[in-house]
């Protein structure tokens, strides 16, 4: 087997080991559990009490389900950044990794095999919840929001991004310095997003050249704002009555700068790693 | 002669500070090395420069007959870090696999080579146990079983006996002789100078980031050393005893001096007795290598 799937394996081994697969299931189903009562009962309501338009049963569905995507987004960006956090620092501060990069492997096969182990626990947990969450809103509410071949994959781009940015961090920093870097790059990202909003809507180009640049800095939010805005029906994404429809719409040349940006991250970190003093 | 390591003048700095100034030595193919030094000597950088886990600020090392840190020289050798560390989620079995696997070792003989090994280690009844139910003494021993996973021509061990029992410690001391015995080159690190004596061919003494001397420990065990309590004696006695011997010193109000001939021992009376000096006592004392090992790194190094 080749190095990188051997520590790809051993990644999913220590999830399932360490109760972190477990967890995350038994949160999930909760989570979800009461996501759908939630829903079942807000769908009752609009369809028979109030005696709503389609129109209005949609916005009002519609909106229930980004609430729940929004708490999805929020649910990757922490699994994301936490499961892999310690994994390349925890490792070199306890002496783990000498055993493994004096073995016949790359260094770069080992970072990579934590990445795509790391990685598939992600696209596991995304499929879980939004699956989840698509399924009890068409089974109950007989509603799909659109475009979700569009909006998932950039949820996806955004956990992968930070991903990336946690394993990079762990090559070179402390697993706590790491956290509060990565983290605050998040803070910085998610703030700069809601300056660019709030600049556009009040016309005040500087706030929104502020929240811009921080996007380019760090472009997590920017994906889940398209992301959000695909995701809703037209009605919704034109009022911007919502905090799920943004005013000023990240273009697809932030989701290339975002896929290039993991790209260099990820190539910082392999360098970084295959460099460094163990 | 190929040599299963060959360094030349390899030095490390982190910063300011120089961990190893010049790291000059040969292993040869199949022979136990022992490598010994004070704390802080730079034994541990020294053997992670070897093992392509440090990145040396100057000099060449060959490990295996290729560059430090080639990947097929890899395949070929084992290594037991200081402080064995692991993924204590794992059992013993997993263990071997997982690393067996970054061996690229083939599936069915690896599953022989682990029953093996765990036999060999004495863990066999306990393999299927996860690591962080061991004691400190079996995750030494699993670690051990780790590094010859792929039957190396080449093993470091870094520490091999630390934690261990002295059950423990004469295992270790088997698996060492069954190793030389099949050829493999073993660079043994240890503070426990009669594990080295009594496991090594050949050792090397660093000292403040320098090999200050390489030896044969069968140069040793061929020099004696001549203990003598005397009257008065004159530094012109102790230049003179240098006709006869090596390194004639006055410790603990007795002369000493280093002898290889049994033959001199009489020799040194008479000529003693002829010079006028009264000789109370004569005995030979064979030097340990704790006494070498004091000798070369010198009272300074002594701590307290």
């Amino acid at each position: 087997m080749y190095g990188w799937l051997t520590m790809a394996h051993l990644t999913l081994h220590e999830a399932r080991q360490r109760k972190v697969l477990f967890a995350m299931l038994i949160l999930g189903l909760a989570f979800l559990s009461l996501f759908t009562t939630g829903f079942y009962f807000i769908s009752r309501n609009v369809q028979t009490e109030h005696g709503m338009s389609p129109q209005g049963r949609q916005l009002v569905l519609s909106n229930v389900v980004m609430a729940g995507f929004y708490a999805v987004n929020f649910l990757l960006v922490m699994t994301a950044v936490l499961t892999p956090v310690d994994t390349i620092s925890g490792e070199i501060g306890s002496g783990v990794i000498q055993t493994l990069v004096t073995k016949p492997v790359r260094r770069s096969e080992i970072l990579l095999g934590k990445w795509l182990g790391y990685w598939m626990i992600l696209v596991i947990y995304l499929t879980l919840m939004t699956g989840g969450i698509l399924l009890a809103v068409r089974v109950i509410g007989k509603f799909t929001p659109p475009d979700l071949k569009i909006g998932i994959p950039l949820m996806l781009l955004e956990g992968t991004l930070l991903l990336t940015l946690s394993i990079a961090g762990g090559t070179r920093l402390s697993t706590i310095a790491n956290g509060v870097m990565v983290f605050g790059l998040y803070g910085l990202a998610f703030i700069g997003g809601w300056m660019e909003q709030i600049g556009t809507l009040l016309g005040n180009s500087t706030t929104r050249y502020i929240g811009i640049i921080s996007s380019l800095v760090v472009p997590s939010e920017s994906l889940w704002q398209l992301a959000a805005y695909r995701m809703q029906p037209p009605l919704m994404r034109d009022l911007h009555l919502t905090p799920f429809s943004p005013v000023s719409i990240p273009s697809s040349n932030m989701v290339v700068w975002a896929a290039i940006y993991t790209i260099v991250v990820l190539g910082v970190a392999l360098r970084q790693f295959s460099q460094r003093n163990l | 002669m190929d040599y299963a390591i060959e360094t030349q003048g390899l030095r490390k700095r982190f910063g300011e500070k120089t961990a190893v100034s010049d790291l000059t030595l040969t292993v040869r193919q199949g022979e136990v090395f022992g490598f010994l030094g004070p704390n802080g000597a730079g034994k541990t950088t020294s053997i992670k420069m070897l093992l392509a886990l440090v990145k040396p600020s100057a000099g060449t090392a060959q490990v295996l007959g290729a560059p430090v840190g080639n990947l097929e020289a890899r395949s070929r050798i084992g290594f037991l870090p200081e402080h064995f560390r692991f993924h204590d989620w794992l059992t013993a079995r997993e263990l071997l696999r997982f690393h067996g696997r970054l061996y690229h070792i083939p599936a069915a003989r690896l599953l022989s080579r682990i029953e093996e090994l765990l036999v060999r280690v004495d863990l066999q009844d306990a393999g299927d146990l996860r690591l962080r139910e061991y004691s400190k003494g079996m995750l030494q021993r699993i670690g051990l079983a780790q590094a010859l996973l792929n039957q190396p021509q080449l093993v470091f061990l870094d520490e091999p006996t630390s934690g261990l029992d002295p059950l423990g410690r004469l295992l270790v001391r088997d698996i060492i002789r069954d190793l030389r015995r099949e050829g493999t080159a073993v660079f043994l690190n240890s503070h426990l100078l009669g594990e080295v004596e009594v496991s090594c061919d050949r050792v090397a003494f660093v000292k403040k980031g320098v090999v200050v001397r390489e030896m044969a420990l069968q140069e040793k065990q061929n020099t004696m050393e001549l203990e003598l309590k005397l009257g008065q004696v004159a530094p012109e006695i102790l230049a003179g005893l240098l006709q006869f011997g090596k390194n004639p010193s006055i410790r603990n109000g007795h002369v000493r001096v280093q002898v290889t001939d049994e033959n001199s021992i009489p020799e040194i009376a008479c000529w003693l007795v002829q010079q006028g000096v009264k000789i109370y006592q004569l005995s030979m004392v064979k030097q340990s290598l704790e006494a070498l090992f004091l000798e070369i790194m010198g009272e300074d190094e002594r701590p307290g």
